[in-house]
Order: structure tokens, then sequence, then C-alpha cells
């Protein structure tokens, strides 16, 4: 009846894991309460659970995102205690928790919070930025998002029902293999993955879709600001490498749960396939997480520099050149393999000519700053942060794209430090700033500077205390993944990094604080002009926060960026533009179909974990029975009649002819 | 969703503006086909490396039943026929011909899958079920992964025709009869691959 669920599955012996669940499920449980109390369901539910409002969806992603990283960062807290106390002892984690806990904690950082922080700016802005009203596909985009819901969902119930996998964030066979890892683990692992993955491919076709055919008037492929390009290649490569990663897993399923031989050690299997198909999808995905993020910083830079992107041809072609490039280095992940010196060289060539165009970029920053009235913003500070940790960390990368130095330093902690390099510098510093920088936008009031600064600087001094140990480390031979470990050279500096995590943890304590006084604190906070940084692209000609249908009336462009343009013509003519001729328009109407949908594909990643096949039977039922209610619908949109656009948008027009007329 | 929600119904995308809901719906649908193509690389990758992986039992040149393979092709590929004949009853909005067009196609579709299903069910009694050596996982993988994506397609067909009966041919409707007619052709295309890269080379090996 239920499979192999019984009450044992709760790890009641294990106080760590029960009491850290016991405090979420106690979270969640008032949270519930107090919006149930305060009557704020119908609110809830009519304006953001059932909304295919890209800005809305964005804003999920985001706050998703922001308390998975929560999660993954106590993770990763447990993890440098552990290894500050576990000189000549045990520890406070037994490696079957500890093993749990740094696969967890890649996991949940790769797929749960990068990859949801990224798509939601990239939704949120990505529309604004073309000047155009939606994604192409609204509804879509939110099965999307609840589809991601439903991984972490289930990643997070593996707290408390059963464990997580035991094998890195990565599940190489053969230790993910039913032999090796019998337990439901590696099923966590696998249904939220793919669960989640299908919504990201979504995601994938919906951007690609929107870049390529949804642009407003006179926006060629020359005209984008850099964000587009850098999302268009982002999405590009989600498309290309996220059915690789669900076809690997699916073969990984059928080994564990009906006895094929894929990967396994007898009949036949081949367990490096599992390597290299893992890393054909595991190494564009690199990209694309960082690709989004220089497109952050292109935004952030040029317009805290108060001048147009510095080559911003030459960044095209370094993007598009990084998205191509992106599927020819998969092999340095595993140079150990014995693939031949001839294999190793071209993959290791491969690898460092992709420090080319990225040099580009680099280059292309420092020249967009050079000249410019630079304004020490918090988005820029976070930018420069990024330039100057994402160069070293970049230059120990070409360093281990030496197939004899990898030979040393493969799966030391000097690996560890060099990805966290990359992509806490790349990545979530670009998130950070993206996050501060279009926070306005979204909410029409600022973060508050003073204390984002602080946080940025915690983070920065925290980050270089807490990795640049690690690089140390690895030179003196330390692997990763270690529960306790006996040399006495390694614990000072296992102590510094530990030091770094707590400067973090300060930080991480700030950017909480922030958000609570800028909304406590939001009237003083409030840009009524809806363009608060004095901005270059769309998406600050349009009210903060954007009305649902983002522009009254298309943006016409004619040039690059285009906002930028519009803003020197007024201030040339001596006058705001004119007012438009307003007409209805039709926005999608909100559904829960995604919602519904992810109900019921949690049903089905559940019971298939559990192997519970009857309820997996009703899952699939429902997600059909989804998407034929889906299907019968009559009216797919509501019209906003030309008077209330009309009202909408005066307002913002007021208040932003007059910030123009100040400017002047 | 449609082209009004984005302000320009009547724009011609020569102009710059945002395309029409149907150029999107049928790009958007074009892509996501291409990534489906994707997954089927993967797993044409894995066979290909695993081809020869027979553990000591049958390959396919000992298991292979070229009439059957051959019979499955050709439902298949009629099926593709009377595929457009559905679409183009449905662009000059013949119900009738419509319906005997996409039964027609549903029919074919399923014979294939029996077809198949019989291929699987005597493979799996001869002892060479998937579980016998890493060659015959990814071929009933490969192979499979097919399979599914036609059963799936038969559901839509289903689907579309109830559509189409209690509906009509409204416009999002023909959007949907598109999408599936480009979904159930690329399936074709798969299929002339699996029939190339399993079968035919499977039987020369």
């Amino acid at each position: 009846m239920f499979g192999k669920l019984s009450l044992a599955a709760i790890p009641l012996d294990q106080p760590i894991p029960m009491i850290a669940s016991l405090v979420v499920v106690l979270t969640i449980l008032g949270l519930l309460g107090w919006i149930a109390a305060k009557g704020h369901v119908p609110y809830l539910w009519q304006e953001w659970i059932t909304s295919v409002d890209h800005k809305r969806i964005g804003v999920m992603y985001i706050l998703l995102a922001l308390v998975m990283l929560l999660r993954g960062f106590s993770d990763a807290i447990m993890m440098r205690s552990q290894q500050a106390l576990a000189f000549h002892s045990a520890g406070y984690l037994p490696p079957e928790h500890y093993d749990q806990v740094f696969s967890a904690h890649g996991t949940i950082m790769i797929f749960f919070v990068a990859m949801p922080f990224l798509i939601g700016l990239m939704n949120f802005v990505l529309p604004l930025q073309l000047g155009v009203r939606d994604v192409a596909f609204p509804t879509l985009n939110s099965v999307s998002f609840w589809l991601t819901a439903t991984g972490v969902l289930l990643v997070n119930l593996s707290l408390v029902i059963g464990e997580f996998a035991r094998t890195g964030w990565l599940p190489y066979p053969p230790l993910s293999e039913l032999q090796y890892s019998p337990g439901v683990g590696v099923d966590y692992y696998i249904w939220a993955l793919q669960i989640a993955g299908v919504g990201s491919l979504l995601t994938g076709v919906n951007f690609v879709t929107t870049i390529l055919k949804l642009r407003a008037p006179g926006m060629s492929y020359l005209r984008m600001p850099m964000f587009c390009w850098t999302s268009l290649a982002s999405s590009l490569l989600i498309v290309a490498a996220f059915p690789i990663l669900t076809a690997t897993l699916a073969m990984l399923t059928l080994d564990r749960y009906l006895g094929f031989h894929f990967f396994t050690n007898e009949a036949g299997g081949n367990m490096m396939m599992f390597m290299n198909l893992i890393w054909a999808w595991g190494h564009p995905e690199v990209y694309i997480l960082v690709l989004p993020a220089f497109g952050i910083y292109s935004e952030v830079i040029s317009t805290f520099s108060g001048k147009p992107l510095f080559g911003y041809r030459s960044m095209v072609m370094a993007t598009m050149a990084i998205c191509i490039l992106s599927f020819m280095v998969w092999l340095h992940h595993f140079f150990t393999m014995g693939a031949g010196a001839d294999v190793n060289a071209v993959f290791g060539i491969a690898t460092m000519i992709i420090a080319v165009p990225t040099g580009v970029k680099v280059f292309n920053w420092l020249f967009t700053m050079y000249g410019g009235s630079v304004r020490f913003t918090t988005p820029m500070l976070w930018s420069l942060g990024f330039m100057v940790t994402f160069v070293i960390g970049g230059m120990t990368g070409v360093l281990m794209a030496v197939p004899p130095a990898d030979f040393v330093l493969h799966n030391s902690l000097f690996l560890v430090a060099h990805f966290h390099n990359v992509i806490i510098g790349g990545v979530l510093f670009g998130a950070f700033a993206g996050y501060t920088y279009w926070f306005p936008k979204a909410f029409g009031f600022r973060l508050h500077e003073g204390l984002g600064k602080a946080a940025f600087w915690c983070w920065l001094v925290g980050f270089y205390v807490a990795f640049m140990p690690l690089y140390v480390l690895g030179f003196m031979g330390m692997t990763r993944r270690m529960q306790h470990y006996d040399v006495p050279e390694w614990r000072p500096w296992l102590l510094i990094a530990a030091a770094g995590a707590v400067i973090i943890t300060v930080g991480v304590v700030l950017q909480v604080v922030q958000l609570v006084v800028s909304i406590r604190n939001r009237e003083a906070l409030r840009d009524e002009t809806g363009d608060p940084w004095d901005g270059r692209s769309l998406e600050w000609s349009t009210a903060s926060p954007p009305p649902a249908f983002n522009f009254a009336v298309l943006p016409n462009v004619e040039g690059e960026d285009a906002y930028w343009r519009m803003k020197s013509k007024a201030r040339e003519e001596g006058a705001a533009l004119a007012e438009p001729d307003y007409e209805a328009i039709e926005v999608p109407r909100n559904s829960p179909t995604g919602f519904v949908c992810a109900f019921f594909a949690t049903i089905i990643g559940f019971s298939l974990i559990w192997h519970i096949w009857w309820f997996a039977a009703v899952g699939f039922l429902g997600a059909y029975a989804t998407f034929v209610v889906f299907a019968w619908r009559d009216h797919g949109e509501d019209v906003i009649a030309a008077d209330e656009v009309a009202r909408i948008d005066r307002a913002n027009r007021t208040a932003r002819a007059e910030a123009l007329a100040g400017l002047s | 969703m449609t082209a009004v929600a984005h302000g320009h119904a009547d724009r011609a995308p020569s102009d710059g503006g945002p395309a029409s809901t149907r150029i999107v719906v049928g790009y958007g649908f074009w892509i996501f086909l291409l990534s489906d193509i994707v997954m089927f690389s993967a797993f044409f990758a894995a066979f290909a490396v695993l081809s020869g992986n027979t553990a000591g039992g049958p390959s396919g040149r000992q298991l292979f039943d070229m009439n059957e393979v051959a019979a499955e092709t050709i439902c298949l590929l009629v099926s593709s026929f009377t595929c457009g004949l559905a679409s183009l009853a449905a662009a000059a909005r013949y119900r009738f011909k419509f319906y005997a067009a996409m039964a027609v196609t549903g029919l074919l579709g399923a014979v294939f899958l029996g077809l198949e299903l019989h291929e699987f069910i005597g493979l799996v009694a001869r002892g060479a079920g998937p579980q016998r050596s890493a060659f015959l996982s990814s071929f009933f993988t490969v192979v499979g992964c097919h399979g599914l994506h036609v059963t799936v397609g038969l559901l839509w067909l289903g689907t579309m025709m109830a559509q189409v009966w209690a509906k009509g041919f409204r416009a999002d409707i023909l959007r949907r009869i598109m999408c599936f007619s480009l979904f159930w052709h690329a399936l074709d295309i798969i299929w002339v691959a699996l029939f190339t890269v399993v079968y035919l080379m499977g039987m020369v090996q």
C-alpha cells in the first residue's frame, strides 16, 4: 500500500535533522497561520500563487532562492564547523550525516539557489528590457516556477522523511547504484532534479522564444541590452544542455528501479559514460549560471559609470563564443579518467581558450568605467568585488586546465576553492548586484544603502578569509569531503576558513536586516519616478512597480540604450514626451494551472521515491486532467480599459516629467 | 495569450514589433522539439557506446526481426502522411475529413505501438530483456523512449479530436493542431534515425 514508506523513515534518533525540521515546520505553520488569521489567503491566491505575470513569478523565484540560500548556507556552516572540530576526533556530525550535508549543500546551492535566483531576475527583467508586455508563454512560465518549487519541496522533505543522497552533488556511479546506495537518498535527488529540470527546460524554451520573437518595435538584435544577450545565450544553453541531464538521470533511474546496466560494474555497463554525459550538461550549466550574471554586471557598470557599455559588439561576440565553447570542454572535469594525453591536451587547450572571451569582457567593463563618473552604490560595489575575485578564480581555473597540474589538484580542496571562487565571486555577487539594482523597480522603494554596503564588505572579506586557505590546503594534499583528519598542519588553515564563514554569516544577517529595515522605512526610500538610478534601458521607462501591462504604449526603439536616448531627447527639447493615445490592453488571465500541476508533480515524485506505484498513477492522471481543463478554457485574457490604462500611466508620467525637469 | 496582449495583433513581423501569436507558438514548439531531439541524442550516444557490450548475451543481429521493423516503419511513415492530411483538413475547416484523417493517424500509431510491444515481449520471453546486458538496456531505452513519445502523441491526438468536436476550429485549437503535427512528424524523424542506427547498423555488425 505505501511501498517502502513506513514510520521508520522518520529519523527520530537523529537530533540535528529533527530539530532543524521542527523549526522549519513550526515556522511554515506559524507563517500560514498568520496569513490565514490576517485574511491574506485570497490575496495570496489571486495575486501571487495563480499569477502568470512575469514580474510576480520573477519575485517568487527570487524569494524561493533567498530562502534556499539560508538552507544551503546553514549546510556550509555545518561543514566548516565540523572540519574545524574534527581533528583527531569524530566531530559532531557522523559520516553518514556529513555526507548528506555536503551533497545537499551542492545540490541546493546550484539547483535551488543559483538557478532560481538568475531565472527569477531574467523573468522580471527580460520583458521590461525588451519593451513588451509579457514572456511568450505566461502560463507555462507559472508551470515552470511551481515545478521548481516542487523540486525544492522534495529536497527539503528528505530532511524529515527518509534521507538525502550521500553521493556528492553529482551522483557518480557505481556509488549511486542500488548496490551501494540502497536507501531513498539518491531517489530523492533524482526526482527532485528531474521535476525541477523540466521546469528549467520549459523556462529556457520560453525565454528563447521571448527574446527572438517578442521585442518592441525597432529593437533589433544589436539594440538589445547586454542582459538580454546573455540571457539569450543562457537560455539557449538550457535548451541544449538540460535534456542531457534528463536523459542521464533517466538512465540512472532505470539502473536503480528496473535493473538496467547503463552505469553498473557488471553486464557491460560503463560508469565513465555517466561522467561524460553528466558533464556534457554540467559544464554548460556553469555558463547557464554565470552568463546572466555577466549581463547584470554589464548593466550595472554601464549605468553607474554614466556611459554606454564599452565594446558592445565585442561583448555580444564574447557572449556567443562562450555559449559555443562551453560545450567543448566537459572532459576537463575528469582528466584523470585516463583518456590519454592527446584527448586531455585538446580539452585542456579548449578550456584555456574560454579565458579569451572572458578576458575581453573584463577589459570591456574596465574601459566602461574609464573616464566615466562612477557612482559607488551597492550594486556597483558587488560588481567591483566580482571583477577582482572572478579574475583570481578564473586564473586558478586556467591553472587546473593544464592536465598535469590537474592530476595533482584533482578532487583536492584547491578545486573546491576554485569553483567557489567563480560561483560566489561570479554568480552570487551578480545575483546580489541584480537584486539590489532591480529591487526599486519591483517594489517602488530602494534597499537601504548603508546596510547593503556593510553586507557587501562582510561577504567580500569573509569570502577571502574562508576560501583562500582552501587553496593552500589543496596544495598541502587535503582532499574534498573529509569528515575528519589527522594532519596537524591542516588545522590552522581550517580554523581560518571557519572564521571566514563566520564573517560571511554576519554579511547574511546584515542582508536580512537590510530587507527588514528597508521595508519598514519604505516611505523614506520611495522612488516615484520609476528611474531611481538614472538608468539606460527600457525597464526604467515605466513606473515602479510596473503596471500589469508593463507599458501603456509599446516604446519605439531608435538605438542602443533606448531609454537614455528618450531622456536625452526630452531634455534637449525641454519637455516630456507627448501623451500617447491610450487603448484597451488585454493581459493574460491568471490561472492555477501551474500550482495544480506542481501539486500532482509532487505526488508523482514522492510516490516514485517511495515506490507507491498506485499513487504515482493518480498523480499522472491528475496532471493530464489539469492539462485538459486548461485546454478547455474559453477566455485566456482579461481586458484593462483604455481610461484605466490612462489613469495608471498619467500618475507616473507626471512624476517622471518633474524628475526630468529637475535634472536638466 | 494572444497577439493583442502584446499590443500588435496586425503588425507584420517585418517592421520589428512582437510577432503574431501563431508564429510565437510555432517557434516555441520548434525550440521544444529541438530540446527533445537533444534528449534523444543522449540516448543514441549511450546506445552507440554500449551497443557492443552484450556481456556474452545475444547481439542485435541475432535478435532483430527486420520484417516486423519494416512494418513498423511503414505504419509510422503513412501515419505522417495522414497527419498531414489532417492538418490540411483543419486549415480548410473540413470537420469530417479532419476526424477521419486523425483517426487513421491514431490507428496507425496504435498498430505501430502494438508491433513494438510485441517485439519487446518476444525479446523478454527469449531471455533478452533489458537486464540481460548493457546493449539491451540501451536498446530498450532508446526505442522505448520513442514508443513513450508515440503513446503521449496518441493521448494528445485523442484530446485534439475531442477538442475540435467540443469547440470547433478556434484559433487557439488550430495552433495546437499545428504543434501536434510538428510533434508527430518529429517522431518520424527520430524513427528514421532509430531504424538506421539501431536496426540497420545492428544487422550489419
